[in-house]
């Protein structure tokens, strides 16, 4: 665990103490059994904005706290222990970063006060295929006389079923593939023409598909410059990586604990089976992962912070370190747990789900491991 | 509270950066200083040389600078943890060699320091402070290796002496050591309380070394042999039986030491520089900038990723130990992981180089090219030396997880 502060300390403490208490992991069992498949549970999202969650990273001038990113993620890592689902990452270290790094005065006024209250919940709209690759997209905005015109369609937009705004890339110049020309929109989930329909994933959380059908935004729906979003769009999708990272160490926590404690207490052979050695190396393995991944985490945060010039080189190597290692560890955590963790009641197979599909978003380990040697120059 | 004797953090540093930037050899600033490779490692065979790096480690050792910590009235520098902390990073900051390489320093001094009496203390730790002995440790034997404990070098009680019979091997630089620090068998009835921890100075009559030569071709390890070795009563540290609880504790200090020289060097033999680049130059790369060899790449990128990883573990590692909440238990895994990934690296930049990797002698092969084979050769040992990998994990899974031993005759 890094150095932390007095307040980071306490708040790391109320999201522990808040998740063990009041978030166990049967509320994941309850929104999947649920009839609308709600990504999430409004009344604990509620609860989280209230005890300041949703305004960590948002200044005290928009009802925030501004902590910064690093006691953010101390959060995410206490949710990811019990699979808490909450638009908490998409909505705050996606659309309110966005907003506090490129928007105007008048962007942030309209929108980081909801946010920040935990009243208006976010959702990145970026990729348009099965990979994620925000370079490559081709939904255009054409600009009309009050505005701008969007039409195309997003997937796997997390949360989007419950986003009341969306942040959309859309092609303003260039080709798929070009990082000139891109541009991002603040789309409200209400506009005329956009649509959106449920994706429901393995992890019981859902995204959502969007098609946009000639969605008309007035000209502050722009956020940045013009076919210049780039740079922006980058920086806005390393936090939310690095939040990402921060939720998976928490899961991979989580199940290795769990894991231990059975190794312990599963007799086979008239031995506990965590007393042969070969559980006992894989298990010490998993270890050493667990503790390289909560430095890179950190090491991610921290440079976010601080604005260093190396965020996006540790951006990636958290987000590929924090998903090999939740997909090693709750692969261990079935396997270790044999038949019964083959089983819909025990809670390893929840595990496993998220971490494929929090490895997929925002880049797996193959896309982090590719964009890591480029900063690096081969 | 750190002890700054009076005058405030800054103005230390200050003091300390004058120190250096005075009393630093002009010829070490040289891009390639001329100096003996070993005179780092001190010792009697360095006696009145006019060696630069001798000067410098005189220069650090007079005002006990090699050992900051220790206590003034053993040589040592006397500072505290605060202050050792502003003097390292003044020497890093500064680009200064080390003044001083020494498992005296590193392994035998802590322990000392813990268990031998003052007057041991006051036989012992000057020299090792003033560089003027150099130690080697006598620990594994051809029947005790993982199984240190099974050692059988006697250790004999003869009256006003000790008498010692018996081999060790792995002795690193035991052909250049002036004293060895020995686990030695004073009981053969009990297996741990039967050994004991015993100094031996290695021009005694019936010390005898031999150096091993290593797949790599190079022989940094010696195997030893006392044949009726008479030592002096007062070189046994500690009680007698009490041998093996010192030579875990020291066995902890060495690993904390072997895992702090692996990593982007490429660890013991490895050849330094970045291996993406390196690879590029031999491969090339492609349209976008990419290496040519995907497969290779992605290997590389895991590597250099993980070793990164290691890297910020280190220093968080270390930054958590400086608050003052005592090791953490994290500390374990960084032997392991380093010489996973050092071994890795090595493979790595072989395959890199193709068949210029393989070059074993000769001017059709660059320096760095045989440097890198050699390397990759001498890297099979990261893992076995200073504790083999297997342990390192058996003791993570019993001490840091708790697993369980196996119940006997289930």
């Amino acid at each position: 665990m890094a150095v932390l502060t007095e307040e980071q300390t306490l708040l790391r403490d109320a999201a522990r103490t808040w998740v063990r208490e009041k978030a166990p992991l049967s509320a994941l069992r309850g929104l999947r059994n649920a009839a609308d498949a709600r990504p999430y549970d409004p009344a604990a999202y509620a609860e989280m904005a209230a005890m300041g969650w949703a305004g960590v990273i948002i200044p005290e001038s928009h009802g925030g706290s501004a902590f910064g990113c690093q006691s953010l993620g101390l959060i995410l890592e206490a949710l990811g222990r019990n699979l808490v689902a909450s638009p908490l990452i998409v909505t705050t270290l996606g659309v309110a970063s966005a907003i506090l790094m490129g928007g105007t005065a008048e962007q942030q006024s309209a929108l980081l006060q909801g946010i920040a209250a935990g009243d208006l919940v976010g959702a990145l709209a970026i990729d348009e295929g099965p990979h994620h690759r925000p370079e490559d997209v081709a939904l255009p905005a054409v600009r009309t006389k009050d505005g701008w015109r969007l039409s195309g369609s997003k997937t796997f937009v997390l949360e989007g079923m419950a986003a009341d705004v969306f942040l959309v890339s859309a092609r303003t110049g260039g080709k798929p593939g070009d990082r000139d020309g891109i541009s991002l929109f603040l789309v409200p989930a209400d506009a005329n023409g956009l649509s959106r329909s449920s994706m429901p994933l393995v992890d019981s959380r859902g995204a959502a598909r969007l098609v946009l059908d000639q969605v008309d935004v007035d000209v502050d729906a722009l956020l940045g410059p013009a076919g210049q979003g780039w740079a922006l769009l980058d920086a806005t999708l390393d936090r939310v990586r690095a939040g990402l990272a921060a939720e998976m160490l928490g899961s991979a926590l989580q199940a290795f604990d769990t894991t231990l404690d059975y190794l312990k207490v599963r007799v086979q052979f008239g031995q506990p089976i965590g007393a042969f050695q070969a559980l006992q190396h894989r298990a010490a393995k998993m270890y050493a992962d667990l503790e390289l991944t909560r430095s890179c985490v950190e090491a991610a945060f921290a440079a976010i912070d601080a604005g260093d010039a190396n965020i996006a080189e540790l951006v990636s190597l958290a987000k590929a370190k924090a998903g090999g290692t939740l997909h090693t560890v709750s692969n261990e955590m079935v396997q270790m747990h044999g038949g019964i963790g083959m089983t819909d009641a025990h809670d390893a197979g929840l595990y496993l789900k998220r971490a494929r599909v929090a490895e997929t978003a925002l880049g797996g380990q193959a896309y982090h491991r590719d964009r890591y040697a480029r900063l690096q120059g081969y | 509270m750190a002890d700054f004797g009076g005058s405030q953090p800054g103005e230390f540093e200050g003091e300390v950066k004058a120190w250096l930037a005075e009393n630093y050899p002009g010829e070490l600033r040289a891009p390639s200083p001329i100096t003996d490779p070993n005179a780092i490692w001190g010792g009697r065979a360095f006696a009145g040389s006019d060696d630069p790096q001798i000067r410098w480690m005189r220069a650090m050792a007079a005002r006990g600078w090699t050992a900051p910590t220790w206590p003034t009235e053993y040589g040592g520098g006397g500072l505290g943890a605060e202050e050792a902390q502003i003097l390292e990073q003044a020497l890093i900051s500064g680009g200064y060699r080390r003044p001083l390489a020494s498992f005296g320093l590193w392994m035998l001094g802590p322990v000392l320091l813990e268990y031998a009496t003052p007057a041991q203390k006051r036989a012992h730790l000057p020299g090792i402070v003033a560089g003027d002995i150099r130690w080697c440790q006598g620990y594994s034997e051809p029947g005790a290796g993982s199984d240190l404990a099974a050692l059988r070098t006697r250790c004999e009680d003869a009256g006003d002496h000790w008498l010692i019979n018996g081999q060790k091997v792995w002795t690193s630089y035991a052909d250049q050591a002036d004293w060895c620090f020995c686990l030695v068998r004073t009981d053969t009835a009990k297996k741990h309380e039967g050994i004991s921890f015993v100094l031996i100075d290695m021009t005694t009559p019936g010390v005898e070394t031999h150096p091993i030569r290593l797949i790599s071709g190079e022989s940094p390890f010696c195997e030893t042999f006392f044949t009726d070795v008479k030592i002096p009563k007062d070189n046994l540290i500690g009680r007698v039986g009490g041998g093996w609880e010192i030579a875990k504790r020291l066995l902890q200090y060495e690993r904390q030491n072997i895992s702090g020289g692996f990593g982007a060097g490429g660890g013991a033999g490895g050849l330094a520089g970045d291996l993406g680049a390196i690879a590029a130059r031999y491969i090339g790369v492609d349209a976008t900038g990419a290496l040519a060899d995907g497969d290779l790449r992605g290997r590389i990128t895991r590597n250099k990723m993980d070793t990164q990883a290691l890297h910020l573990t280190i220093a968080r590692l270390a930054a958590e130990a400086r608050t003052g909440n005592g090791p953490n238990a994290a500390t374990s895994i960084i032997k392991y992981a380093a010489a996973t990934l050092a071994q890795e690296r090595s493979e790595l930049m072989i395959e890199a180089m193709g068949s210029q990797g393989l070059g074993w002698a000769g001017d059709g092969f660059k320096p760095d090219e045989r440097l890198a084979a050699r390397g990759w050769l001498r890297s099979k040992g990261n893992s076995i030396e200073g504790g083999t990998s297997e342990v390192n994990l058996n003791v993570v899974a019993k001490r840091v997880l708790g697993l369980p031993d196996l119940v006997p005759g289930a």
